[in-house]
């Protein structure tokens, strides 16, 4: 048997010299850029985001101010899309509505996720009983009554401010995804990639952050997209059914809450319309824009 | 031809040698099974069970046997990511089967591990560079133009280019990529590495380019291998002593030549007539092996081959044989000798 096959022969043939190398998270991005229904998506989602942030600058109606000549009204009156039945500018509402609707949803977001990644992380990297503990207390969780405990602590704070409303709801959000991401870790932590750092010497810091998170990125990012306009619809959801944020702070949902009377629904368009609209467009631009990251951080995916 | 002149020539290196680079003295890992709420154990898994045996430095070693039969679990524990449930692991004179944490880090740079799956094993979000730096990073080996030099010395020893640093595993082929990990285990100049089916990913053309830039590292880099594979041909390929495993045991350890042309076990007889041989007079009888592998977590009394074993006698289904020399350098368990 010859030994000397040449070494050589396989070397770099079929890496083309001179083409500029690209990381994993630029052609994410290229192809992320090559989705016109994400691109357009975060287009209006960024025309949402600053109608809510620059409300004051679109009209000049308070969204809190009782207009008692005016109750109940259609659009006129300096009132673009008339006033509720305590004489509040709906239009007003719907812009600063927007506001708390993308607040919660972005603040609950970001404690789903701080929460989800530590313990989710510990319980995948250590396994073990520290993982059986996390676990058991997930699954408490995921049958925790949510809905009581929001009727439970609206009544005894007489109110839920917006912050009451985010502390509750991103204390309760947290187990689908504390699962999903101890999975991920749990995957990982066997993978050869991560035991041949190990084999290198890393200690776990070094794993968890420069090997583990950077490969769960991809799917964070989506999953963190996902539940933005999962917590943006269950902000909805409590204000029709009177949990949300106590009057006379707007919100989407609450907006709409005011408008579900048989009466108004039938007459009353321009009261639930459009912060309908508004609640729907938001969840749909965000939903498409978890879809294009999905398939731009998939390297499968080919444009 | 060659083949037999580096059998001797290395015959002669181990006789003269007797210092051992790693000595396993009597390994197990049993993974408990576990039942009810409570994951009370109600038994054991014995994927391997009380192997041992010693490489000598320079030494290229073949561990085979077929799936299932501990290999990859024993070359884990040697490279200290299992921990044994008993016995020790001697590397290079030093006790390392009780090292932790920082200690076991100072050691590893001197064992490196190559793995079977060249897809797997590179972290596919690094660039080429980052991943061969990474033990000379954490064991803060080098400073950042140390490392560049190093990974460019170290690509193109493997067949690669130094400009290739800059790439991403997913610009690469199996057999590059499989060069790529053989460049990171080499990073720290190990004295060790064990290849845990490094080749059985790749084509068979790539396969044997492999191997032979394996075979000339090992000269340029006064290697050690210890090679786990099934593939009967590629471990004769590169070993000079090969080790066969059945059921978390050795059942038989000689050296490379010997085992090849007189096999002792049964098992060993029965897989080499199973490996194809493409020449006719070198052909043997096939010999058909009835059932299947016992489970490892109610392994057979005495010994583990008895109920598969074409010459089973009396005193194998009461007694475990042990592993002992029956001519120099030819180690079996088996009643037969």
């Amino acid at each position: 048997m010859s030994t000397n096959i040449s070494t050589t022969t396989e070397a770099g043939v079929t890496v083309r010299a001179g083409r500029p190398s690209k990381s994993p998270t630029r052609m994410a991005l290229e192809r992320f850029m090559y989705n016109k229904m994400a691109i357009a998506s975060s287009v209006i989602l960024l025309l949402i985001v600053i109608m809510s942030l620059a409300a004051p600058l679109l009209t000049h109606q308070s969204p809190t101010v009782q207009d008692l000549a005016h109750t109940d009204a259609p659009p006129g009156n300096g009132h673009l899309l008339g006033t509720d039945t305590s004489g509040m500018d709906l239009f007003a509402r719907d812009l600063y509505g927007g506001r708390i609707d993308l607040l919660i949803g972005f603040m609950d977001m970001l404690i789903v996720m701080v929460i989800s990644m530590v313990l989710g992380g510990v319980a995948g990297y250590y396994g073990g009983w520290v993982d059986s503990v996390v676990m058991r207390v997930c699954d408490f969780m995921f049958n925790f009554p949510f809905l009581l405990l929001i009727i439970i602590l609206s009544a005894i704070l007489n109110s839920t401010s917006v912050w009451v409303l985010i502390g509750v709801i991103g204390l309760t959000a947290w187990p689908g995804m504390t699962r999903l991401i101890r999975g991920l870790f749990l995957n990982l932590r066997d993978s050869e990639f991560v035991l041949a750092s190990k084999m290198a010497g890393a200690g776990p810091m070094r794993i968890i952050f420069r090997h583990m998170i950077p490969s769960v990125m991809g799917t964070l990012v989506v999953q963190a997209t996902f539940l933005f306009a999962g917590l943006i619809a269950s902000e909805a959801a409590l204000a029709v059914i009177g949990f949300g944020v106590t009057p006379p702070t707007p919100s989407w949902g609450d907006v709409l809450s005011n408008a579900m009377g048989y009466f108004q629904l039938a007459t009353e368009p321009y009261a639930w319309v459009p912060p309908a609209a508004l609640i729907t467009i938001t969840i749909l631009c965000i939903n498409f824009i978890g879809d294009g990251l999905r398939d731009a951080f998939d390297p499968s995916f080919q444009v | 031809m060659s083949e037999n002149l580096t059998a001797v020539v290395n015959d002669a290196l181990t006789a003269n040698s007797s210092d051992n680079l790693l000595e396993i003295k009597n390994l197990k890992k049993y993974f408990p099974i576990t039942a009810g709420l409570l994951r009370r154990t109600v038994g054991h898994v014995k994927a391997v069970d009380d192997v041992s045996f010693t490489l000598k430095a320079g030494e290229t070693l073949g561990i085979v046997g077929e799936s299932g039969c501990g290999k990859s679990t024993m070359g884990r524990m040697v490279m200290r990511v299992l921990e044994p449930t008993d016995g020790s692991i001697i590397f290079d004179g030093q006790d390392i089967t009780k090292l932790e944490g920082k200690e076991l880090r100072r050691i590893r740079p001197k064992f490196q591990m190559v793995f079977q799956d060249p897809y797997a094993s590179l972290n596919p979000k690094m660039a080429v560079e980052e991943i061969i730096a990474e033990p000379l990073v954490v064991n803060k080996a080098a400073t950042r133009k140390q490392a560049i030099e190093r990974v460019s010395h170290l690509l193109e020893r493997v067949g690669l280019r130094g400009e290739d640093r800059l790439r991403y595993p997913h610009e690469f082929s199996g057999g590059q990529r499989q060069r790529i990990g053989i460049a990171r285990a080499l990073a720290l100049n190990p004295k060790l590495i064990v290849a845990d089916e490094a080749v059985s990913a790749l084509d068979v053309s790539i396969q044997s380019q492999i191997l032979n830039l394996m075979v000339d590292l090992k000269k340029e880099f006064n290697l050690s291998y210890i090679f786990i594979s099934h593939n009967l041909a590629v471990v004769r390929h590169i070993s000079d002593r090969v080790g066969v495993m059945y059921l978390g045991h050795l059942v038989e350890f000689s050296g490379k030549a010997d085992l090849y042309n007189h096999p002792l076990h049964p098992y060993t007889e029965a897989l080499l007539s199973a490996a194809p041989e493409p020449k006719r007079e070198n052909r043997r009888e096939r010999i058909i092996l009835q059932g299947d592998v016992p489970s490892p977590a109610n392994p057979p009394k005495g010994c583990p081959f008895h109920t598969r074993c074409p010459k089973v006698m009396d005193v194998c289904r009461s007694q475990r044989p042990a592993l002992r020399e029956v001519s120099p350098g030819h180690l079996v368990a088996c009643h037969l000798y």
